[in-house]
């Protein structure tokens, strides 16, 4: 009787959680679903009807349009994909190689560095300071270094990583040190092999923060061709001309509503197409315990 | 030989120290230029910025950049969006993540539960322009799908972004929306960690899923809630800039409940060009969440010191 009684609380516990998760589920999903729509609905339609669930009309020629004027468009995707490459690439190196000094146990200054960077998270001089200084002292206003050297060092992923090479297996570090490996030797030989997932983990970290990011161009860059995307996307729903002067010929119509549409689309491309990767990393860089300190 | 080897061991050993000085030091400069060096230039908060003058030239004025920003009437509408906002997230974010992360503890169907995750994790990669772009083709007066839908009721039209009193929920859900997956995900992982067993003790005692939930999984992620909480309130005077920035878009009509301090710093550095009052919101804003962080890792050390950020 129990177990009768049971299954069928079962049973209606799983109808109750699929009646909240799919509701739920799609309510995620719409707003990208209606950009997507929008992208692949002829201008004109979005004009007259908004936006809908399925396109009105139905045409390519937002993408024909970006993808045969590609003008600032494409300047700012080439921007973007140069930042983050550049900037992941070098970043991932500074900061494991500081994590390991800070995770270091024969090291004295290991403590000082880790509060040197753990600081950082706490207190900050805040904008103005900072906008004066890069424009004034660094000379770097409108200049690509400014997408790219800010983002570099991210606190809460050093200090990932040095909880990461603190928890590897210490009697191999002090094998290598008998046989007389140096620490660059050990660094590069033992310790990063053995953190590729957390490596991994930074990298992406990483890789959003650039191929998102777009406060550093918002204080920083007016010059258009140094337009990271998001930051093109952010101005071209104020300056629908934008698109155009960027464009190599004009005379024809911009369709810049549906435009809009498909460069937001095409720029969660690539963050969708390795979105089961990334996912993956997120999990396990959270199970990694990154928040945690000493 | 004795005295060789302690040599060489000597040298080698020096030889390390310099090997993790260069390590640090690209990585170390880095965050000297962009986080420290800008801190001595809090002093501006108690200047009179003149650009010919410089950061160390310009004249001293005491605290009457503070007392412009504070008698303006501006900073009491700032503090109050910034902190009663950040509270309204936390608190909506945090108890829906744990529900959800609940029910995902109860599907034993491995694959199901996997696309639920994914799906309301997509959000948090996706970058706050886009949402800006999602929120704006949802909620726009004429194009807007929220006002063809309810037009199509036959009720009439309403112009979201000239209403301030909506945008509290509106931006609620928002930020529920992109939170939800994240902190599910992070409530989710602290889960799998609870014995089997105690299920079973529960089940035998006649229990159902629900008695499980309340007496079982709830206490175990008791600890991890309460640092997730801290660790927000800590933050609670830091707005996220690119979400306001983005999906309120700087609408006049509706910043009376939208306004935080980093959009407003931001505006009046970059629009108005006001470095005085820019600097003295911003240093305001430094240390009033500077004593916030160290209260809530204070607590967040009495409840669990493993989960202390310091």
């Amino acid at each position: 009787m129990t177990e009768k009684n049971s299954k069928l609380n079962d049973k209606s516990f799983k109808m109750t959680i699929i009646a909240i998760f799919i509701p739920i589920c799609l309510i995620s999903i719409i707003p990208l679903w209606v950009i997507f729509v929008a992208s692949f609905t002829q201008d004109k339609a979005i004009s007259d009807y908004g936006y809908q669930l399925w396109p009105k009309i139905f045409s390519l020629e937002a993408y024909t349009y970006i993808f045969t004027t590609p003008g600032l468009i494409g300047r700012a995707y080439l921007i973007s994909t140069i930042v983050t490459v550049t900037g992941t690439i070098v970043g991932v190196t500074l900061m494991s190689m500081l994590a390991y000094t800070i995770a270091h146990r024969n090291f004295k200054l290991s403590k000082g560095l880790g509060f040197y960077v753990f600081f950082t998270m706490l207190f900050s001089g805040g904008v103005v300071p900072y906008y004066i200084l890069v424009t004034r002292y660094l000379h770097l206003k409108n200049t690509i270094w400014i997408l790219i050297l800010p983002l570099l060092i991210n606190p809460f992923s050093v200090m990932l990583l040095r909880t990461y090479f603190r928890r590897l297996p210490q009697s191999l570090f002090e094998a290598a040190e008998l046989d007389g490996a140096g620490e660059f030797q050990i660094f590069f030989k033992i310790a990063l092999p053995l953190s590729k997932p957390a490596i991994a983990t930074i990298g992406l970290f990483s890789i959003l923060s650039y191929w998102n990011d777009m406060y550093q161009a918002l204080l920083f860059i007016d010059d258009q061709r140094l337009y990271p995307l998001p930051y093109l996307l952010y101005r071209i729903i104020f300056e629908h001309n934008i698109i155009q002067e960027g464009a190599q010929y004009t005379g024809t119509i911009t369709p810049y509503q549906s435009v809009r549409m498909a460069m937001a689309v095409l720029a969660i491309v690539p963050i969708l197409s390795a979105f089961p990767f990334i996912q993956r990393f997120f999990i396990r860089g959270i199970t990694l315990g990154g928040l945690k300190g000493e | 030989m004795v005295k060789f080897t302690n040599k060489r061991r000597w040298t080698k050993r020096k030889g390390q120290a310099v090997s993790l000085y260069l390590m640090a030091l690209p990585g170390v400069l880095v965050i000297t230029i962009f986080c420290y060096l800008p801190m001595p230039g809090i002093i501006l908060a108690f200047k009179d910025y003149d650009f010919s003058r410089g950061v160390f030239g310009s004249r001293w004025i005491g605290f009457e950049n503070f007392r412009f920003f504070f008698a303006s009437g501006v900073a009491w509408r700032l503090i109050r969006n910034t902190v009663g906002l950040n509270f309204l997230f936390m608190v909506t974010v945090q108890t829906c993540a744990v529900i959800i992360a609940l029910l995902l503890n109860e599907i034993y169907e491995y694959h199901l539960a996997k696309i639920y995750q994914s799906v309301l994790f997509f959000p948090h990669l996706i970058s706050w322009v886009i949402v800006g772009y999602f929120a704006y083709a949802i909620l726009d007066a004429d194009r807007g799908l929220i006002n063809s839908i309810i037009s199509h009721f036959g009720f009439g039209k309403i112009s979201w972004y000239s209403e301030p009193k909506y945008w509290p929920a509106i931006l609620n859900f928002i930020s529920l929306w992109k939170g939800l997956g994240y902190f599910s995900i992070i409530y989710l992982a602290g889960m799998v960690a609870i014995d089997p067993e105690y299920y079973e003790a529960v089940r035998i005692d006649g229990g159902r899923k629900w008695h499980e939930m309340w007496y079982v999984t709830l206490p175990f992620i008791k600890p991890l809630i309460y640092i997730n909480v801290f660790l927000a309130l800590g933050r609670i005077f830091y707005g996220n800039f690119d979400f306001f920035y983005n999906v309120v878009r700087n609408t006049g009509q509706i910043l009376s409940t939208t306004d935080i301090i980093d959009t407003y710093v931001v505006r009046t550095l970059t629009v108005l060009g006001d470095f005085n009052m820019a600097a003295a919101a911003g240093l305001f804003q430094g240390v009033c969440g500077f004593i916030l962080i160290l209260l809530a890792n204070w607590v967040v050390r009495k409840i669990d010191s493993e989960s202390a950020i310091f």
